[in-house]
């Protein structure tokens, strides 16, 4: 990674691949046109990264599409400023025609979500040799070897037998790396990169980072990445853009910017960046009862098939988990996507048929009706991912935040709305802000209306699922400071899933890793984040990008043993693993919970 | 459903009907929705008074000479018809057993396919399944065909009609309710309602419901203009309104032979259905616009 910085320097004074000029996009609005990207100029170096790092609406995504020419029409446009490459020819201006040698030839671009970006009825193999027909880059008859050769060059495993699937068979890092092998299938001069892995696992992310980075070296491709992630800015970048609202805040080199912010933004921006094994220590919350107590569950989901449409299989999402959370107390559940963290949660708040026992504040769970549990579930509430998805975009969000309280028969007429009135003040909005619908919120209000939502019932337990995952940094930092807030003032207990380990680090007492349906390692925060003892646990800590360019982060650990998968034939399962003490509360699963073959 | 009232809040920023009227108005393609609508109302409810002669009558000076209808003249608006009634007071009382039939046989239909589809699409399993074979089954069925038996077993009336016509118009709602329906259920804000231990009708009523709204207005308002086209048809094949009454589809079919040399007998009421089912389908795309908080105040 040094050497390549030290390249970028030497070449410093070649001709740009890419000049942007004075940029300002428009984008029409009911109120007129309003610029979403205003006078930004950078001038891009051959075999430099340079990374568009921003929050949402900075224009980044807009930033680059305009360089591909693929501005949302009608309602976006370049309205000045011009975009060079390196012979000297403007971008900005021209045609669909003129654009298509342009795209693929001499840039490309690899987009956030795998999946959307791949035609999911061609295989693989057409995908590639599409690409490289249309740009008369081979001859039919050598298309197959070079899509082979392509899939190779991004090191994919078995590439003879990928050319045949198509992109659901693939998972989504490999699914990254069709479309990083299709971008480059040109040999393009340019590789714009918007989010590659913002959709990713943590370990997945550092592998695919670092091919881009190993095949900038092979090729001498010039990398302009646009992330909201200061880890991977800090991990990829030799120098940075910070843009915000559509204006330029500042541009460094990469070690500058995290040594010394110039503006007082970036300052912030860093500043509200969680950082792994900085967070400060915790009290412990004494033990003295259980307010969630899990023992043994089980979620099976069936899987149909063959004659009759018969159960056949089953995904066995979440295998024999136990936990305990005590007033007061923060329980993490960490894991890969597909772990069955999220089930759990789902499991706790009845979404999911289960088995096993739950008890919610001494109360068992198991077998009630839904009549029974009513009761029950003023103790526990959940906060979703997405607020925009958990609101009901049809009712004001007074409304929505009286709906627990109506539901449940606490409250009604004036009382009801006082008592909204006050949650409203509790997560810090205003009352005037309750006959809004929540499309007229940002997504942190949103996310302040879900919690206000959740606090109606007085609840003893929060289950948040990835709360703050879809929350800009900034904004991530306050959600979390209300929750804690929230905590202190009220004792209350949180089951906080999620996959990102800096968040997890700040605040969790405890914390829970899983991987396939199972706790594979659990124990203090400290025991867990700073000693891990499972090898999965390790793995996934030396994944994580690390927002500081001096650490040089070492080669994510190779997987132990193969993928596993959760689906197993009917009567079959995976094996119960084993929990060993190796410390006071710190027990450590004996092996991987892998498939036996 | 009765924990479902919440009770409103003054609200400055919504205001109530008025408002939706207001706003209705204010757009040139919906003002001229429910001027066409309410005039047509208007002209149905005051029937009797307005119109110039008696509908039914055969008048002897409504025929030429050589008995052929009149053409449109200052006696006679819209000329007369093969049996020398007035067109005009005949396309009026029209009016009534043609919007009759649009607004009730549709009513029911929607109601109808409204109910089944979402009864379908959120509970699912073998209710659905069992459900949706069935509009399956109706949809495959020629709908003329099945009208038409209906119509014969039971004697025609105007609320036979209306029923039959509803029978076979319910399950394209029924259909787009479905699927509307069940991606709905499988949203995250449904759940929120679940986990907060909402009632069924609670969820139905107050987060499925809302959203629905607008394919309803949309494919209630379209089908009205089917209705009244198969209200037609149907008195053509001589199982729908029975004749001397009136309606617009039954006066195109009398006179349809004489086409060539009478254009006026075909060409007005034509205009009538056109006129109706283009503002029904004016008024609903306004209605769903207008509704829609989030694209409150764009237009």
């Amino acid at each position: 990674m040094t050497a390549d910085r030290d390249n970028a320097g030497r070449e410093e004074t070649s001709r740009p691949v890419l000049s942007v000029q004075g940029l300002t996009i428009q984008v029409a609005t009911p109120e007129g046109p309003k610029p979403v990207v205003q006078d930004l100029s950078f001038d891009l170096r051959r075999g430099e990264t340079l990374c568009l790092a921003g929050e949402s609406g900075s224009g980044k995504s807009m930033t680059a599409l305009a360089i591909m020419g693929l501005l949302p029409q009608p309602m976006a446009r370049i309205a000045s400023g011009s975009i060079r490459l390196a012979d000297g020819s403007e971008l900005a201006g021209r045609g669909e025609r003129d654009f298509r040698d342009i795209r693929a030839n001499r840039i490309s671009m690899i987009f956030q979500e795998p999946m959307t970006s791949l035609n999911p009825v061609m295989t693989i193999g057409r995908q590639l040799t599409e690409v490289l027909l249309e740009h008369r880059a081979c001859t039919p008859a050598e298309a197959p070897s070079r899509a082979l050769d392509l899939l190779r060059d991004v090191r994919i495993t078995d590439a003879e037998t990928r050319l045949k699937q198509y992109p659901h068979e693939l998972s989504g890092g490999m699914r990254q790396r069709v479309m990083i092998a299709i971008a480059l299938a040109c040999n393009p001069e340019i590789l714009i990169a918007d989010e590659p892995t913002t959709a990713l696992d943590v370990t997945v992310q550092a592998e695919v980072l670092e091919l881009i980075r190993v095949l900038q070296r092979e090729h001498g491709t010039t990398v302009l990445m646009i992330t909201h992630d200061m880890g991977v800015v800090a991990e990829m970048a030799d120098r940075v853009i910070v843009l915000r609202h559509g204006r330029q805040e500042e541009t460094a080199p990469v070690r500058n910017l995290f040594a010394a912010p110039q503006t007082e933004y970036s300052q912030e921006l860093l500043d509200a960046v969680p950082r792994l094994g900085q967070a400060p220590a915790r009290p412990a919350p004494e033990r003295s009862r259980d307010v969630v107590d899990v023992a043994e569950l089980c979620v099976r989901f069936p899987m149909r098939g063959g004659l009759l449409n018969r159960v056949t299989a089953q995904v066995h999402a979440v295998e024999g988990v136990s936990f305990r959370i005590s007033p007061g107390e923060t329980l993490a559940l960490v894991g890969e996507s597909g772990c069955g963290k999220s089930t759990i949660g789902r499991a706790l708040l009845g979404l999911v048929p289960w088995q096993g026992s739950i008890r919610i504040d001494g109360q068992q769970t198991a077998g009630l009706s839904p009549k029974g549990l009513k009761p029950i579930r003023r103790d526990i509430q959940m906060v979703f991912q997405d607020p925009g998805a958990s609101l009901d975009a049809r009712m004001t969000v007074g409304h929505q935040v009286a709906e627990p309280l109506v539901i449940h028969g606490l409250a009604s007429g004036s009382e009801l709305w006082d008592r909204v009135e006050m949650l409203f003040r509790r997560v810090g909005l205003t009352p005037d802000q309750m006959d809004r619908y929540p499309h007229e919120f940002s997504g942190g209000q949103r996310q302040r209306i879900c919690i206000a939502r959740a606090l109606a019932l007085g609840p003893k337990v929060i289950v948040a699922d990835e709360s703050v995952s879809a929350l800009d940094v900034s904004v991530q930092a306050q959600v979390l400071d209300l929750l804690r807030e929230l905590q202190e003032e009220e004792g209350l207990a949180y089951l906080f899933i999620s996959h990102d380990m800096a968040v997890i680090d700040q605040v969790a007492d405890r914390v829970a890793v899983m991987n396939l349906g199972q706790i594979v390692e659990t124990g203090s925060r400290d025991q867990v984040l700073r000693d891990p003892a499972h090898g999965y646990t390790r793995r996934l800590l030396s994944a994580v990008p690390i927002p500081d360019p001096e650490h040089t982060r070492p080669p994510v650990l190779p997987r132990e043993g193969e993928v596993g998968s959760p689906v197993w034939p009917l009567g079959q399962g995976p094996a119960r693993l084993p929990m060993a003490e190796i410390a006071p509360g710190h027990w450590v699963a004996q092996g991987a919970p892998l498939k036996v073959a | 459903m009765s924990d479902a009232s919440i009770p409103v809040k003054s609200d400055p920023s919504r205001g109530g009907r008025g408002s939706v009227l207001v706003r209705l108005l204010r757009r040139p393609r919906s003002a001229f929705a429910l001027i066409v609508i309410l005039t047509m109302v208007g002209a149905a409810v005051l029937a009797p008074w307005i119109m110039p002669y008696n509908p039914n009558n055969q008048m002897f000076d409504g025929l030429s000479l050589e008995g052929a209808p009149l053409p449109p003249s200052s006696e006679f608006w819209l000329g007369t018809d093969l049996l020398g009634r007035d067109l005009f007071s005949r396309l009026i009382l029209g009016t009534q057993t043609s919007l009759i039939i649009g607004v009730l046989a549709n009513g029911i239909a929607v109601l109808l396919g409204a109910t089944v589809g979402i009864t379908a699409g959120y509970f699912g399993g073998w209710i659905g399944g069992i459900l949706m074979r069935f509009t399956d089954l109706m949809m495959a069925f020629p709908a003329l065909l099945l009208a038409i038996v209906l119509a014969a077993i039971f004697k025609p009336s105007l609320l036979i009609v209306a029923l039959v016509i509803a029978m076979v118009n319910w399950v394209q709602m029924a259909r787009v309710i479905y699927t509307e329906t069940r991606s709905l259920a499988q949203r995250e804000f449904i759940d929120v309602q679940r986990a907060m231990g909402a009632s069924t009708f609670r969820i139905l009523g107050r987060h499925i419901l809302p959203h629905l709204v607008y394919s309803i207005i949309v494919f209630g308002t379209l089908g009205i203009s089917t209705t009244v086209l198969l209200e037609a048809t149907l008195s053509y094949l001589g199982v729908g309104v029975q004749p001397p009454t009136p309606s617009w589809g039954n006066i195109i079919f009398e006179n349809q032979t004489y086409f060539a040399n009478a254009p006026w007998l075909v060409f007005f009421p034509g205009i009538a259905i056109v006129l109706l089912a283009l503002s029904f389908n004016l008024l609903g795309d306004a209605l769903r616009d207008t509704l829609d908080p989030r694209l409150k105040g764009r237009h």
